[in-house]
């Protein structure tokens, strides 16, 4: 090489055989996701909603509050945590599009769909992970809270009631009643919701992701993701009953709300699915999305 | 080796590159020259399979865009500067392209050296200059030591230190029998640096010839006289049919008569030539094959 001009001796670099695929694309995508700030402050931020906001609901509750489901009570800050972690999930891909990276990742790996199922793969596991240990930690925290604050589970109190009144008890109430107002994952369906909730953040962010890939723009794409999750449901709520209740079941953050609470919905979700039929239903949406994103990756001038 | 036959691109109504066909040659600096919008960066971009062509198509070493087993070690290109996320450094940049492509680590940290960004590599590209970024760029582009370079504007924003650079890197490339396509709408850079040209306007194609004979075609030639007879001779060149224009430095420049025929006249009225040089102006040239093919003139 000659240090003057600096080009390089021409093939200094021994060619490997096979082509770019999707191992490389993966690595790659490792490696983008990890070489910015934002990644880390939007997961630590995302933790701080998720955990804070358990500590919140259940650090103010008082010996005589009723605690209907306290696993459910532990998760909702999964509902605060989306909306950051939503924003992560847009800037996989809208970071792209803002900076003008994208040139420079499909001249490196011009096959389309592969660059997609790099990011979905990459930003999948460590939204799978991470919402995984935000759930349990979650869970965790607040169930310890619970039972520091000796709250009485509203189960108890039913049992307590159909004992005075010399009612049977049904087997799936019987099943989750407790003596005091926390949960643990022994209990029927409290290790779904917890395991749940991570799902339900880690396919939200992919949802997002695949928003992004549609509309190619970062703030753009918040602004969908934000209708979906939160304005949709106000929309919702606000037509009549009859058709709301029709729709409301619909609505991923209904689905959500499903998927970890233990037993028993609010009225407003009408007839719900099932937490897992929602939850396919979720999935189905997401790959929904991501499909049409990919179409419009392949199809639209970088 | 790049080849495009009829590459066109229509946007809605506009068609940015009309029925485009020409041949970029290893061993050699092709210029691509035209005024902005011309459909340069539009063309370079349907090579890298950035943009489809609406119409037509174009190879790389003989192969789609698409279908280069490792695109980064056959074809580098700089397409824009800057066009990094600016909170990664200059080395993640280049570390995601080069795991893209199975490229070294090491080769990272030698294109960082090369292009004179290696003391700047771990900090973040948002606090980075133009003229870095096109440093950036061209590192990215030279990271997989490919065969086929293109830089699009590859001087814009450089100091006159590193336009000499990028030339002397261009020729370099070139001599070592790679590809080398360069865009640019400044005539002079393109007379330093490139051997061939493929000249367009409107996104057709105006010419594709060497530089010399882009240079010969030109109908504008003119002659720099100096002389201490300036009227006398002015008077002489204008009744042989010859146009002159007094230039402030006090020369003349003559245009509708060749060199010789300037010193034979001065020769036969004795009036005495301190300087008589033929200027190949390449910007003249430029500007009478444009003329009709420049999309946005001022004072239409």
């Amino acid at each position: 090489m000659t240090a003057v001009l600096g080009a390089p001796a021409p093939y200094a670099i021994e060619q490997p055989s096979g082509r770019v695929g999707l191992r490389r694309a993966m690595a790659a995508e490792w490696t983008k996701l990890w070489s910015v700030r934002s990644t880390m402050w939007t997961l630590v931020a995302t933790g701080v909603a998720v955990v804070g906001l358990c500590a919140l609901s259940t650090g103010t509750v008082s010996a005589s509050d009723l605690i209907d489901d306290p696993t459910r009570r532990s998760l909702v800050g999964i509902f605060l945590g989306q909306l950051i972690f939503g924003v992560l999930g847009v800037l996989v891909m809208g970071a792209e599009y803002g900076t003008g990276t994208i040139r420079a990742t499909l001249a490196a790996l011009p096959r389309r769909p592969v660059v997609l199922g790099a990011k979905v793969l990459v930003f999948g596991a460590v939204a799978l992970v991470v919402s995984e240990v935000f759930a349990f930690a979650a869970f965790a925290l607040g169930q310890a809270i619970l039972s520091a604050k000796h709250a009485v589970g509203a189960s108890a109190v039913i049992a307590q009631h159909a004992h005075q009144l010399g009612v049977k008890v049904p087997p799936n109430v019987k099943a989750v009643v407790s003596s005091s107002g926390s949960a643990s994952l022994g209990q029927p369906g409290v290790l779904r919701a917890v395991i749940g909730a991570g799902l339900y953040l880690a396919v939200l962010g992919l949802l997002a992701l695949g928003l992004a890939t549609i509309i190619r723009h970062t703030a753009g794409a918040i602004s969908a993701f934000v209708g979906i999750v939160l304005v949709l449901p106000l929309i919702v709520q606000a037509l009549p009953t009859s058709i709301s209740n029709a729709v409301a079941r619909y609505l991923p953050a209904n689905i959500g709300l499903v998927l970890f609470s233990t037993h028993g919905v609010p009225d407003r979700i009408g007839s719900a699915f099932s937490p897992w039929a929602g939850f396919a239903l979720l999935v189905g949406y997401t790959v929904a999305i991501l499909g049409l994103g990919c179409w419009v990756l392949v199809r639209r001038d970088a | 080796m790049i080849e495009a036959r009829g590459l066109s691109k229509r946007f809605g109504d506009v068609t940015a590159v009309d029925d485009l066909s020409f041949d970029v040659r290893p061993g050699t600096v092709t210029g691509f020259l035209g005024p902005n919008g011309s459909g340069k960066s539009t063309t370079m971009r349907m090579i890298m399979g950035l943009d489809h062509p609406s119409a037509g198509d174009v190879t790389v070493l003989g192969q789609r865009y698409h279908d280069l087993p490792w695109p980064l070690r056959e074809v580098g290109g700089l397409l824009e500067a800057k066009a990094i996320h600016p909170g990664r450094s200059a080395r993640a940049h280049l570390l995601t392209l080069a795991r893209s492509n199975a490229i070294p680590r090491r080769r990272v940290d030698e294109v960082l050296d090369l292009v004179g960004l290696s003391s700047v590599a771990g900090k973040r590209a948002g606090k980075f200059s133009l003229g870095m970024g096109q440093r950036l760029g061209i590192a990215a582009a030279l990271l997989g030591d490919p065969a086929v370079l293109l830089f699009d504007e590859p001087v814009n924003g450089l100091d006159p230190e590193g336009i000499r650079w990028v030339r002397t890197l261009c020729k370099t490339l070139a001599t070592e029998g790679r590809t080398v396509f360069v865009s640019s709408h400044l005539m002079a850079e393109m007379a330093l640096t490139a051997d061939h040209l493929v000249v367009v306007g409107m996104g057709r194609l105006i010419a594709e010839t060497s530089v010399a004979d882009f240079v010969a075609r030109s109908s504008r030639q003119s002659v720099k006289v100096r002389t201490p007879a300036r009227h006398q001779l002015s008077d002489a060149v204008t009744n042989a049919g010859g146009t002159v224009i007094d230039d402030p430095d006090g020369s003349l420049t003559v245009t509708g008569l060749s060199a010789p025929d300037v010193g034979d006249l001065a020769a036969s009225i004795n009036v005495p030539l301190h300087e008589l040089t033929p200027v190949a102006s390449l910007e003249d040239a430029f500007m009478e094959l444009t003329e009709d093919a420049v999309e946005f003139r001022g004072g239409q």
